[in-house]
Formats: structure tokens, C-alpha cells, sequence
């Protein structure tokens, strides 16, 4: 059953946000700290797991395969509800701010991406570029 | 002309399904035809949403884009919190348990790397261009961490409106440009592992921005980015207001 699936996803992103928002209130922080990433977390322990097979495979595991599938066209309609208008309203100051912390980030990607690759790993992934 | 508002207001999620399949199938035919694939379709896609959600913004006064246009008012739900989250957590389905251990702790200090450095870019941004103040300089240092920082930082610290308001201004401005810079600067950065996304949306940190522009480089990275973007916020709204503007006033 394909609602087999979606229900595993929707329970795994209902569970993931109330820790989240725990963990927001935990720390008095007025954001949910993390709740999509500890939902993606059971999504992949579950996958990863034989006890869930029945709700991961087949017609079920399709039903996960849709949302996964429908994520581009959800973000295409996201870009088309940012306040595009309020950034260029911002004037030079919030250009400035945003284009730096932007450019020092991105910067910054090879040179933490090191920590967590040894010098093998290092080869295999430039192969991957091709 | 009001048989058709009524249509398309009634069902406007399903008219958001039909408006966003045109875009992407316009976008393909445009990446394959004039670009023979070096530019990818979901990249143009992407920017075309984001021109439309200027046009539509201006026209419109509102604050979501194409969405405050009645008939696209489907867009709005379509490519809202809700949805978006959804589906970036269907896209961890298949994601191996192994890839995630190996940049696990490089993941964890990316997102406080992220949060910090940004802030520090923004805060001197700001010093830079007159302000004095430690609640200014600070919310607009957060602002550049996030769309979200900005305000909550500034509202907790007792920041003018004005400033709140520019803060929310240079998050949006981040989330925009890492959508359009992503899939321009990836060969440049080795974007093109697991490990390096996982990175890589620990230091962007915006969801939007990491999944738009992870989603235009190679949507097999998008998890492993997004895992670790989703934890960037909450990581900002801690700092901000504690311990960074703490260290503002400290010099102010």
C-alpha cells in the first residue's frame, strides 16, 4: 500500500519537529533546532533497517519515491514565493551583508570538507566530478 | 473571466501542480536546446521562479511572491514550509547510514563555523557602513546568518524596526544568491560528495537556499546538505542573542 509509505514519512517529520521544537524550548531558542534533519535521521534509520521492510518496499517504499521525486517542483515553487522584492529593497547594506557572508561561506567548503576525508577517500571523490 | 478566477482560486494547489510542471518542462526544453545540459533545467527553473516572485512581490506589495497573485495562490501552500520540509525529508529515503558517519563531525562543525563566520562577515559589514550601536551591529551580523537570526536575534535584543527589517533583507539576499551561486561555483568548491554537502549546508545554513541550490547542482546531494542546514538556525537563534551579541558589547 503506497499510504504505508507516506505515512512512515509523515510520522517520521511529525516525531522529527516536536523534538525539535523540544530541543528549541530546551535551550530557549525561538526556532525548532533541527527537526527536519532529525526526521531525516528516522527515514534513514528506517530504511536502513529490516524491521520496516514492509513499510520501505515495494508499493509502500513508492510512496516515499513520490515525495522524494516531487522535491524539485516543490522548490521551484518555493523560489517563486521568496520576498525577492524586500531583498533588492534592502539597499547596499544588505547586499553587502548577504553577498560576503555568501562568498566567505562558500570559501570555506573545501577547506572543512578535508576534516572528515582521508587522502584515499580523497582520490575516489575526485572521480566522481567527471 | 470570473468563471475562471473561481476555478482557479478553488483549486489553486492543483493550478500551483500544473503552473510549476510548465515551468520545469520550459526550463528542460531551454537547458537542452541552448545550453546543451551545461546549465541544469532545475537551475533555470529555479530562476525563473525567483524572477517571477520579484514581478509578483512588486505588483503586488505582498510579502510571498507570486503566491499574493489570487489565481497562483496554490504556489504559496506548494512551495510553503510544510511542503518543503516534506519533501526534504523524503529525499533521505535510500541515504546510506555510512555516509553520514564519515563527515559527521566535520557536519557538526561546519554548522557552528557557518553560523559564526557569517555573523562576524555581517557584524563588520555593518560596522563598516556607520553603526556603533551593539543591538544594530548584531542583528544585522545575524541577519546574514539568516533570514530567520536576524529578527529573532533583534526582537530578543531590543533592535529598531529598521534594523530588523535590513537584517531580514541580507538573509534574503544569502538564501537567494546561494540558489542562484550554488550550482555556478560547485566544481570550484569539490561540491560533488556526500561529505562535501554535508559541509556545505552546515556553512550556507538557509534550507531554502541549500536545497535550491543543491537541487540545480545534483539533487543527490540534497540530503546530505539539507541534514545538516536544518540544524543551522537553531544553531543561530542560540548564538545570536547570547553569546555573540555578549561579545559585540563587549567591544561597543
Amino acid at each position: 500500500m503506497i499510504v504505508y509509505g507516506v505515512a512512515l514519512l509523515s510520522a517520521c517529520l511529525i516525531v522529527g519537529m516536536l523534538i525539535g521544537e523540544a530541543l528549541g524550548i530546551a535551550l530557549n531558542v525561538e526556532a525548532n533546532v533541527g527537526g527536519v534533519g532529525i526526521a531525516m535521521l528516522f527515514l534513514v534509520f528506517a530504511s536502513n533497517s529490516e524491521k520496516f521492510k514492509s513499510l520501505t518496499e515495494g508499493a509502500a517504499g513508492s510512496g516515499i519515491k513520490f515525495w522524494s521525486a516531487m522535491y524539485i517542483p516543490i522548490v521551484v515553487a518555493m523560489a517563486a514565493r521568496q520576498n525577492v522584492a524586500a531583498a533588492v529593497d534592502g539597499g547596499m547594506l544588505a547586499l553587502s551583508a548577504g553577498v560576503a557572508a555568501v562568498v566567505v561561506s562558500f570559501a570555506l567548503v573545501p577547506v572543512l570538507s578535508k576534516l572528515g576525508n582521508g587522502p584515499i577517500e580523497d582520490e575516489n571523490d575526485g572521480q566522481g566530478a567527471i | 473571466m470570473e468563471l475562471i478566477e473561481t476555478v482557479f482560486v478553488r483549486n489553486n494547489l492543483i493550478v500551483a501542480f500544473a503552473v510549476v510542471g510548465v515551468t520545469i518542462w520550459f526550463s528542460y526544453l531551454i537547458a537542452n536546446k541552448f545550453t546543451h545540459g551545461r546549465i541544469h533545467g532545475s537551475a533555470i527553473a529555479i530562476a525563473l521562479g525567483l524572477v517571477a516572485a520579484y514581478f509578483g512581490g512588486v505588483a503586488t506589495g505582498g510579502n510571498t511572491g507570486v503566491a499574493d497573485i489570487a489565481l497562483l495562490g496554490g504556489i504559496g501552500l506548494m512551495g510553503g514550509g510544510m511542503m518543503r520540509d516534506f519533501a526534504i525529508v523524503a529525499t533521505a529515503f535510500g541515504v546510506q547510514l555510512a555516509e553520514l558517519k564519515k563527515a559527521g563531525i566535520a557536519g557538526v562543525i561546519s554548522i557552528f563555523a557557518g553560523v559564526i563566520v557569517s555573523f562576524l562577515v555581517g557584524a563588520i559589514i555593518a560596522i563598516l557602513f556607520g553603526y556603533t550601536d551593539a543591538a544594530d551591529i548584531t542583528t544585522i551580523g545575524a541577519g546574514a546568518v539568516t533570514y530567520i537570526v536576524g529578527p529573532v536575534t533583534g526582537e530578543a535584543i531590543g533592535a529598531s524596526n529598521a534594523v530588523i527589517t535590513l537584517s531580514v533583507a541580507a538573509g534574503l539576499v544569502k538564501s537567494i544568491l546561494v540558489m542562484i551561486g550554488t550550482p555556478l561555483v560547485a566544481k570550484y568548491i569539490g561540491l560533488n560528495n556526500p561529505q562535501s554537502a554535508m559541509v556545505f549546508g552546515g556553512l550556507m545554513g538557509t534550507t531554502s537556499g541549500v536545497a535550491a541550490g543543491l537541487a540545480a547542482t545534483d539533487p543527490k546531494l540534497v540530503p546530505y546538505g539539507a541534514m545538516t542546514a536544518t540544524f543551522y538556525t537553531g544553531v543561530g537563534c542560540l548564538l545570536g542573542p547570547s553569546i555573540l551579541f555578549f561579545i559585540v558589547s563587549g567591544i561597543y
